[in-house]
């Protein structure tokens, strides 16, 4: 399946970093409106930075981000949620304090969002069923992997149009890292678009359409997962984890 | 070069006194010596505020080390040249009392700074409450001794030689300050500072560090307020103690530059100008205005000077430099 | 030896002096929690909206409750102001310049206060009745302040439970970034949660003048000993603020009684030390 020409998300050349440091340079990439698209790449290749300039967290040196044809760049982060990114960021970030419930409600604190609020909780707790279970429960008592379910849900209560995913498997147990990549799936197949940054290369690649491969702040390669997976820096990969 | 200047101004302040003033003479005096003494004290606050001990309640030290000299005079006669070392010793007690388990228990940031308020306004409040033999809100004057002069009883008419004892204590402080700054201690203060864990696990004893610290601190503040009481002849816990006289000395400590030498005897002689100018603006027509303006004044130079005076000229002259460097390719 | 009547007296006069003191230190804790930063000059807000109740009601005859609903008005608006124009600008700097700041406001508002309205003591007079109860006497106007505190504080915990900007305070006083990540703009957050404060100000400026005599210098006996209860409570923890309120409240009336009033505040801020070494974290925090 070829991309199509313009796409929902779009980098050009984007250079960015942390004071003296820089660590994306000149990236590259686009993300398509239905599409799962994957960022893969070892430890401190920029990916978290990568998603940290999307949504508005870090604001890129040099090159252009645009969401719709409209560019993101100098553009506040909540604002950036407002036009329709939702990111779920590296180890969850869920507010430990505040219910499951009122967590989700946070997630559709946007004016827009919160009109249709039960409706979306709604929806979340069909797709999860183990966030209705524990709606009164704090989130900072939940595990890892539930703690995992309810940042996405929360994401998902924005009502976004695209959703960025932050090492979702970081500090799993392996058997919660197939399930949350099945979860993954589930949300997939409701239509929305994806656009997740993993170590964990073998499992995202069967779960994405395309992938980049992000090394020490560079695209080094891109193309189709299920041609990748054959590359052999996926065999490494694997071997090495 | 500025080994020259050091010595012209030097030179400068010791003739001070004896230069032509047209009448003028007793209140410049008056002002040099306030000074003198208050840069000393920001001197030795700065001591614990540049490696990261902010504290509210500095104005504990000065008022144990002025009332401790006052009352021992005034009730046994003690000599204040004995009466300074219990001073001193009070206010070592107290640092340790305070720092102790402050730093045993890692209590830093914004909870040590309001402990530190609460010591200042306890020595404040027991001041007022013990106003039998204190005085109470009214304060306390220092008996005078027989004679014009005494020298056993730190009391002079002639303001000149409390002018000399504010030189010679403020280039103590200055003394004092620069063998901290060259010594090993300043080194692991400043990693403590940054970073107290990783401090301790190279083996840096930090309670140990920050006591040394504080105590010095409240030792050389406690001899402020003692050489205060003796030129004022008069102290009164709201001025010497308390959350007021704290933040002054650390608004002019900031203003002047908290990692400097000169820092706090600038920022001491720009506040207490400003605070002499305006009162003598505003006299007695309108009370309170001038330290109305004075709070303004502080807010706006917070605001619009964060690194202090001598941190943002240092600031603006870096860009300037920076601009007429050729930017590399 | 005391009459244990007094005692108990001041027991109950210190509970409902403490209902008043939670109130404050609510307050500057909701500020505290969400900015991470301390209002030095949070009294003398309390300062300024008590002589704006004081001006209404003695010198334009408004009913006292209209006088409370103006003052918590001008409360929020002073709270926004102070964010507006002093908070923001030092948001990121360092704490030595936060406290700073707001202790210049503290000068500035003090002296200001000196300025318009001289040192002289006002009092509003309302006349009303003391109350005996089981032989200790306790004034009306202490209780109907410690019952309006009270409905406050419910109110207060109702609005950050179940509305939204409440749930968000909540949030970002938890995690501020995750919750831009949710569309909210903390600069209006910061200005709700000032408004918030500044309100709870301005009603605690109306229940403090009917009981006190305000002047410029009012902050000097309230504002450290807020800061203590807010601290001892644990910064940024709501009913350790409570819990706190009411001990110290206590510590000061009883000790006020049975030996003086300085004497009082001497011991409950010696607890306060004493209490920062046990307990870092607040009262209310578990022991790391």
């Amino acid at each position: 399946m070829a991309a199509p020409p313009t796409g929902m998300l779009e980098l050009r050349g984007v250079t960015a970093g942390y004071g003296q440091f820089t660590a994306l340079w000149g990236v590259s990439l686009r993300v398509s409106a239905g599409e799962a698209v994957a960022v893969v790449g070892p430890n401190g290749a920029g990916k978290t930075t990568l998603m940290r300039v999307i949504s508005g967290l870090v604001s890129p040196r040099e090159g252009d981000l645009t969401f719709e044809g409209q560019s993101l760049a100098r553009l506040p982060a909540h604002e950036i949620v407002a036009r329709g990114i939702a990111h779920v960021p590296e180890g969850r970030r869920i507010f430990p304090m505040l219910t499951v419930a009122d967590n989700l409600k946070m997630g559709a604190f946007l004016r827009s969002a919160r009109r249709g609020y039960r409706d979306s909780v709604e929806r979340v707790y069909t797709l999860f069923p183990a966030l209705a279970e524990r709606q009164k429960q704090r989130a900072g008592s939940l595990s890892g992997g539930e703690q995992q379910m309810l940042a996405i849900g929360r994401a998902l209560m924005s009502r976004p149009k695209i959703i960025l995913l932050d090492e979702p498997s970081m500090g799993l147990a392996p058997v919660m890292v197939l399930r949350l990549f099945d979860l993954i799936r589930r949300v997939r197949e409701e239509g929305y678009t994806i656009l997740v940054v993993e170590q964990n290369v073998r499992q995202v690649l069967k779960l994405v359409d395309r992938a980049y491969l992000l090394e020490v702040g560079r695209i080094k390669m891109e193309g189709r997962a299920d041609e990748l997976s054959e590359q052999d820096f996926v065999r490494k990969a694997y071997v090495g984890l | 070069m500025a080994r020259l200047t050091a010595a012209a101004v030097l030179a400068l302040i010791a003739v001070a006194p004896f230069l032509p003033m047209g009448g003028m003479r007793q209140y410049a005096l008056h002002v040099l010596v306030q000074i003198f003494i208050w840069s000393f004290i920001g001197g030795a606050w700065s001591l614990m505020g540049r490696f990261g001990l902010i504290s509210l309640g500095h104005g504990a030290f000065l008022g144990a080390g002025a009332y401790t000299t006052t009352l021992l005079w005034n009730f046994w006669g003690l000599t204040p040249w004995l009466g300074v070392l219990v001073a001193v010793a009070g206010a070592v007690v107290i640092g340790l009392v305070l720092g102790y388990p402050c730093f045993r228990f890692r209590v830093v940031g914004h909870y040590f700074a309001l402990v530190t308020l609460a010591v200042g306004e306890v020595v404040r409040l027991l001041v007022i409450a013990e106003r039998d033999w204190t005085g109470g809100s009214l304060g306390v004057t220092l008996k005078a001794s027989a004679g014009e002069a005494s020298l056993a009883a730190i009391q002079f008419a002639d303001k000149r030689v409390f002018y000399y004892a504010s030189v010679a204590l403020w280039l103590g402080g200055l003394w004092v300050w620069r063998r901290v700054d060259r010594s090993m201690a300043r080194s692991a203060l400043e990693a403590i500072g940054e970073d107290e864990t990783a401090a301790a696990s190279v083996g840096i004893h930090v309670t140990r560090f920050k006591l040394a610290i504080t105590v010095l601190s409240a030792a050389l503040t406690a001899v402020g307020g003692v050489l205060y009481a003796q030129y004022f002849t008069y102290v009164n816990p709201d001025t010497l103690s308390g959350i007021g006289v704290s933040l002054r000395i650390v608004f002019a400590v900031v203003l002047g530059g908290m990692y400097s030498l000169l820092g706090p005897t600038v920022g001491s002689a720009l506040t207490i100008a400003l605070s002499e100018y305006l009162r003598v603006l505003f006299g007695l027509k309108f009370i309170g205005m001038a330290e109305t303006i004075y709070g303004l004044v502080l807010i706006l130079c917070i605001i619009f000077l964060p690194a202090g005076i001598y941190g943002s000229l240092r600031a603006a002259i870096a860009r300037r430099m920076a601009r007429s460097r050729p930017s590399p390719a | 030896m005391i009459d244990p009547i007094f005692i108990a007296e001041a027991a109950l006069n210190g509970l409902l002096l403490g209902g008043v003191m939670a109130l404050l230190a609510l307050g500057l804790n909701l500020i505290f929690g969400v900015l991470d930063i301390v209002w030095i000059a949070y009294v003398e807000l309390v300062m300024l909206c008590m002589y704006l109740v004081y001006f209404l009601v003695t010198g334009y005859g408004w009913p006292i409750w209209l006088g409370g609903l103006a003052s918590v008005a001008f409360g929020a608006v002073l709270g926004v102001a102070v964010h507006l124009l002093i908070i923001s600008p030092i948001l990121t700097s360092a704490a030595i310049n936060q406290f700073l700041a707001t202790g210049g406001l503290l000068f500035f508002l003090q002296s200001f206060a000196t300025f318009l309205w001289t040192t002289d003591h006002r009092t509003v007079r309302l006349n009303l009745p003391i109350i005996e109860v089981a032989g200790m006497f306790l004034s009306f106007a202490r209780l109907i302040a410690f019952v309006v505190a009270i409905l406050a504080m419910i109110g207060l915990y109702l609005f950050l439970r179940h509305t939204f900007i409440g749930t968000a305070i909540r949030a970002v006083s938890q995690d501020r970034d995750a919750m831009r990540l949710m569309g909210a703009n903390p600069q209006r957050v910061y200005v709700v949660t000032s408004a918030v404060g500044g309100a709870m100000a301005g009603l605690a400026g109306a229940l403090l003048i009917i009981q006190y005599s305000v002047h410029p210098y009012f902050g000097a006996a309230f504002g450290p000993l807020t800061f203590m209860i807010c601290v001892l409570g644990g910064l940024g923890n709501m009913v350790g603020a409570v819990v706190a309120a009411v001990i110290m409240s206590e510590i000061i009336s009883v000790g006020g009684v049975m030996m003086s009033t300085e004497m009082g505040y001497v011991i409950a801020f010696v607890l306060f030390i004493v209490m920062m070494f046990a307990r870092p974290g607040g009262i209310l925090a578990k022991r790391e």
